[in-house]
């Protein structure tokens, strides 16, 4: 079949293979209710209360500082709330840490890259594919046909996942030795390879010029669409978010100051004030 | 009443520790890393004061001075030679490195001074009315003995510890200190020169070293090569227990790990290492910031 | 020209390290059987063998799992002297000497993982510097308790004491066999060249097939971005443990083929100065290179041989200090990397990202 290999465009993916199939009802795939953690004595983050469809692309925006990667290490239980609920698929994530909570859904990318530098492209694909394609550690040692089956399974999977981003051609390249780019997208495929309900991505355009961000919104969007999953994104390029998010939510200090559709949150007062400062003091302010 | 000596004993054992935490705690404060060769520069610092005071018979003060001289230039040279190279480098590697330089410094020891045991004279004795010379004051009809070198031991730590805390909470270099074991990077921006703050740390705690050193052998008076490395590690455990990074966390970890060390030989001494050991353990596993420290998080 | 894919260049590789192993074995095998081995030399074929076990398996955990070990001397400890133990009771019931020896070493390898779990679960909670120092402690700790026990043997069974031999009240026909400080004293020396060659293949096999499949993955993950392989899924304690423990069990059969070599062999033979030797075999071999373990331990292990011929064996723990220093120097400064990489670059090419090519 004829593929269209150009730079960073999502190939089309009729194989079922790397498509799990996914149970569509109408439950949010995130609903977080008075979420609020404390550092000593400073609120990082208060009242946050949201709920994310289950195919959804939502955005979460706000000045620097306002806790924006504070919900998603929540989230992803780097740091344990100190009060409210996190309902992932309707299951309560509470006592849950960061490995219990992929296995259970969410899948993330971080803001300052963390890719397994010394180890290949394809390995990097691999670790994220652990716990879909398993094999007892005994058959490995033993070197047992399940081994080499699975292995095989997992060798095609990988190709494949890097495929979405024509990276199929770098899988035996060192992680550390991509370009910044290329890393940021191997973090997407490696997240994806965890097979998530919820996808964060954590400044995934940060750094790219205009072009790759166009590619990188069509991306996000053939992801979406392919894998049938919801994802959240923080984001500072507002051509980004404005453009493909379908929720936004506001977050400053902390505290969520609104929460809409891209039109509604544009028109905000207290976004604009949020962002530029008041008018009435007139003058930029962070 | 010997459970009154023990007390005595442990108190200025756990002194030494002290001091000899405070260099742990500071570089690790400061550098993020385990100085290894710590407790050999400990050794050294002994080994100079002895050839100073025996061989070239100069007076005691003079001995000590010397050796915290030369230890000082030693902590300056191995920080700049070993240590400065690897700043970026992962924790493993520097810890290997540190590896490296206690062997170095022992086995040169071992060459130079060879492995017999020298003994160290007790300077801490003074004559009594009667003219005979006593280590130190006899109370409760002779029940008791509290050493000269003990009381001296405690009072040098005592100093020690003040004298850092004024140091560096109100001096100038002090404050630099605390900047670049918070944030190296903003200190340079802020115009302090980290590479100094961190040679001059490394002397500060190389110095106290060699006092350590000093004060350790008067009390148990055999030197070899390898009488720094165990205290060295213990030291650690003290500085880990009361909580690393912090000054009087060093004295408290180093006071009580010598409380629990000499109750723990005077039960059996064929396991008081591993007692102490034990301890250095269930504190980590409890409180792995140890007593007075506080929690570092990771920026995810 | 067809492209070398990454895991047939792996393949290559492994199956290099095997065979510099089974040739040197059949090397070594047929000159000592034609005499052409210096007694010096033949005395430390077994011990060539354990160190290079203890290399293998330490840089499982310290080149593949990313965590600094000070305490391996006391796994090989556990398992020397359970192996012993093992031995000496057995000698009844299995007469034949190499069947006994497997029994010790494997009896060995088992004491020494469950030593490997009971230190593993809690040490592998802390990180960097703390966790090193803690498995220091840990050795030191075995070393201690070993010194203080007596065991002994008799019709009944097993005896143990931590008081002294006298209270091991052993009945008529019984021996001791740990002598609390003393050790071991009469121990029934089985170990044997083949012996110790079997057993570094079974070491290599064991640790290139983990590191090479999906719990290996799972373990250098781990070890490149801790965070990062938690966020993925993959549980902490489990392959942390997975990997300390194995390397645990290998050190225990090292230990006991090692102590098998000696008719009396003390517990402060195997303290903090033997991890720190071990170490320096990974360091100096390459943080997880396996075939650079093997020869600088057996190179390592010979070495004091020809330097005490030479009379300057007096300066080898030096060299080694000032070698472990300059090694870690040269891999982790800047500079000395950007300077071997370009001398890599001068007489390999461009090996590394090499994808594309005609």
């Amino acid at each position: 079949m004829a593929k269209q290999f150009q730079k960073g465009k999502m190939v089309p993916v009729p194989s079922h293979s790397i498509v799990p199939e996914r149970d569509l009802g109408k439950l949010p795939v995130l609903e977080c209710q008075h979420l609020g953690i404390d550092f000593g004595g400073l609120t990082a983050v208060n009242e946050f209360n949201l709920t994310v469809g289950p195919t959804e692309i939502a955005g979460l925006i706000g000045p620097n500082g306002a806790g924006k990667t504070t919900v998603f290490n929540l989230l992803t239980k780097v740091y344990q709330p100190t009060r409210g609920t996190i309902l992932l698929n309707g299951k309560d994530t509470h006592g849950m840490n960061t490995t219990q909570v992929n296995q259970a859904g969410i899948a993330r990318t971080f803001q300052n890259i963390r890719l397994f530098n010394n180890l290949s492209v394809e390995d990097n694909v691999k670790i994220g594919l652990h716990n879909q394609i398993r094999y007892p550690v005994w058959d490995g040692v033993l070197r047992l046909p399940k081994f080499w089956r699975q292995e095989k399974l997992a060798h095609e999977s990988a190709l494949e996942l890097l495929s979405i981003f024509d990276m199929q051609d770098l899988a035996g390249h060192e992680a550390g030795s991509l370009p910044y780019g290329a890393q940021r997208r191997l973090e997407i495929v490696r997240a994806l390879a965890t097979n998530p309900s919820l996808l964060l991505l954590d400044e995934p355009a940060a750094g790219m010029n205009p072009s790759e961000t166009a590619d990188l919104m069509e991306n996000i969007v053939k992801i979406r669409d392919t894998f049938h999953i919801a994802i959240m994104l923080i984001e500072h390029d507002m051509n980004l978010v404005m453009g493909i998010c379908e929720g936004i939510c506001v977050l400053n200090f902390g505290q969520i100051i609104a929460k809409g559709t891209a039109e509604e949150i544009q028109a905000n007062p207290k976004v604009i004030e949020a962002y530029l400062g008041s008018q009435k003091k007139g003058g930029a302010k962070g | 009443m010997s459970l009154l000596s023990n007390l005595i004993n442990g108190i200025s054992l756990g002194s030494v520790y002290a001091i000899i935490a405070l260099g742990y705690t500071m570089v690790y404060g400061i550098a993020k890393m385990l100085n290894f060769a710590h407790g050999d520069v400990i050794m050294v610092g002994a080994y100079i004061c002895f050839f100073a005071t025996g061989k070239f018979g100069l007076p005691f003060p003079a001995g000590v001075l010397l050796a915290m001289a030369v230890c000082t230039v030693l902590g300056v040279v191995i920080e700049k030679l070993a240590y400065r190279p690897l700043r970026q480098a992962p924790s493993l590697a520097v810890l290997i490195t540190a590896i490296g330089v206690s062997y170095f410094l022992q086995n040169s020891a071992l060459l130079m001074w060879k492995s017999d045991p020298k003994v160290f004279t007790n300077v801490f004795v003074f004559k009594d009315a009667a003219g005979v010379p006593q280590t130190g004051v006899s109370l409760f009809d002779g029940q008791l003995t509290v050493t000269y070198v003990a009381m001296f031991t405690v009072l040098m730590c005592v100093i020690i510890m003040a004298g850092l805390t004024l140091f560096t909470g109100k001096t100038k270099m002090g404050k630099a200190m605390r900047a670049c074991s918070e944030d190296k990077a903003a200190a340079q921006l802020m115009g302090i020169d980290v590479n100094f703050t961190i040679s001059m740390t490394f002397a500060i705690g190389s110095a106290l070293a060699a006092v350590a050193g000093v004060l350790l052998c008067s009390s148990y008076q055999t030197l070899m090569p390898t009488t720094g490395s165990l205290p060295g590690i213990r030291a650690f455990t003290a500085a880990v227990f009361g909580g690393i990074g912090s000054i009087p966390g060093a004295l408290l970890g180093g006071i009580l790990l010598g409380i629990i060390e000499i109750f723990a030989k005077a039960f059996n001494s064929n396991i008081s290492d591993a007692v102490v050991f034990a301890v250095l353990i269930v504190v980590l596993l409890v409180k792995p910031t140890g007593l007075l420290g506080k929690a570092v998080r990771e920026k995810v | 020209m067809k492209q070398l894919t990454a895991s047939r260049k792996q393949l290559m590789s492994n199956t290099v390290t095997y065979l510099i192993v089974i040739v040197s074995y059949l090397i070594i095998q047929a000159l000592s059987t034609g005499g052409l081995v210096s007694p010096s030399i033949q005395g430390q074929l077994v011990p060539i063998c354990a160190y290079i076990t203890m290399a293998i398996s330490l840089n499982l955990v310290v080149g593949f799992s990313g965590e600094l070990s000070l305490g391996h001397a006391g796994f090989m400890s556990v398992g020397a002297f359970s192996g012993i133990i093992t031995s000496l009771s057995l000698q009844q019931a299995i007469p034949f000497a190499p069947a006994r020896l497997a029994a010790a070493m494997l009896v060995g390898a088992v004491c020494a993982g469950i030593a490997g779990f009971i230190v593993g679960v809690p040490v592998l909670r802390l990180q960097g510097d703390y966790l090193a120092i803690v498995t220091l402690a840990f050795g030191e700790i075995i070393k201690n308790i070993i010194n203080i026990l007596y065991v002994g043997v008799d019709p009944d069974g097993l005896h143990a004491s931590i008081v002294n031999e006298a209270s091991l009240g052993l009945a008529e026909g019984g021996k001791a066999i740990l002598k609390g400080p003393m050790g071991a004293t009469a121990n029934v020396k089985l170990a044997s060249f083949t012996a110790g060659f079997i057993l570094v293949l079974i070491a290599l096999t064991v640790v290139l097939n983990l590191v090479h499949s999906r719990a290996g993955r799972a373990v250098m993950a781990l070890r490149d971005n801790r965070i990062a392989a938690e966020s993925v899924g993959i549980n902490v304690t489990k392959y942390k443990l997975m990997a300390f423990v194995t390397s645990a069990v290998l050190a225990g059969a090292a230990g006991a083929l090692y102590a098998m070599n000696y008719s009396s062999i003390a517990a402060k033979k195997f303290d903090f100065n033997t991890s720190i030797l071990v170490l320096v075999f990974v360091v100096l071999g390459g943080l997880g290179n396996i075939r650079g373990s093997i020869i600088a331990a057996a190179f390592l292990t010979v070495l004091p041989e020809f330097l005490r011929k030479l009379d300057l064996d007096q300066y080898r723990m030096l060299v080694y200090a000032i070698v472990l220093i300059l090694v870690m120097l040269a891999t982790n400064n800047e500079r000395s990397k950007e300077f071997f990489a370009g001398l890599r670059r001068r007489f390999f090419g461009t090996r590394k990202g090499g994808a594309r090519n005609g």
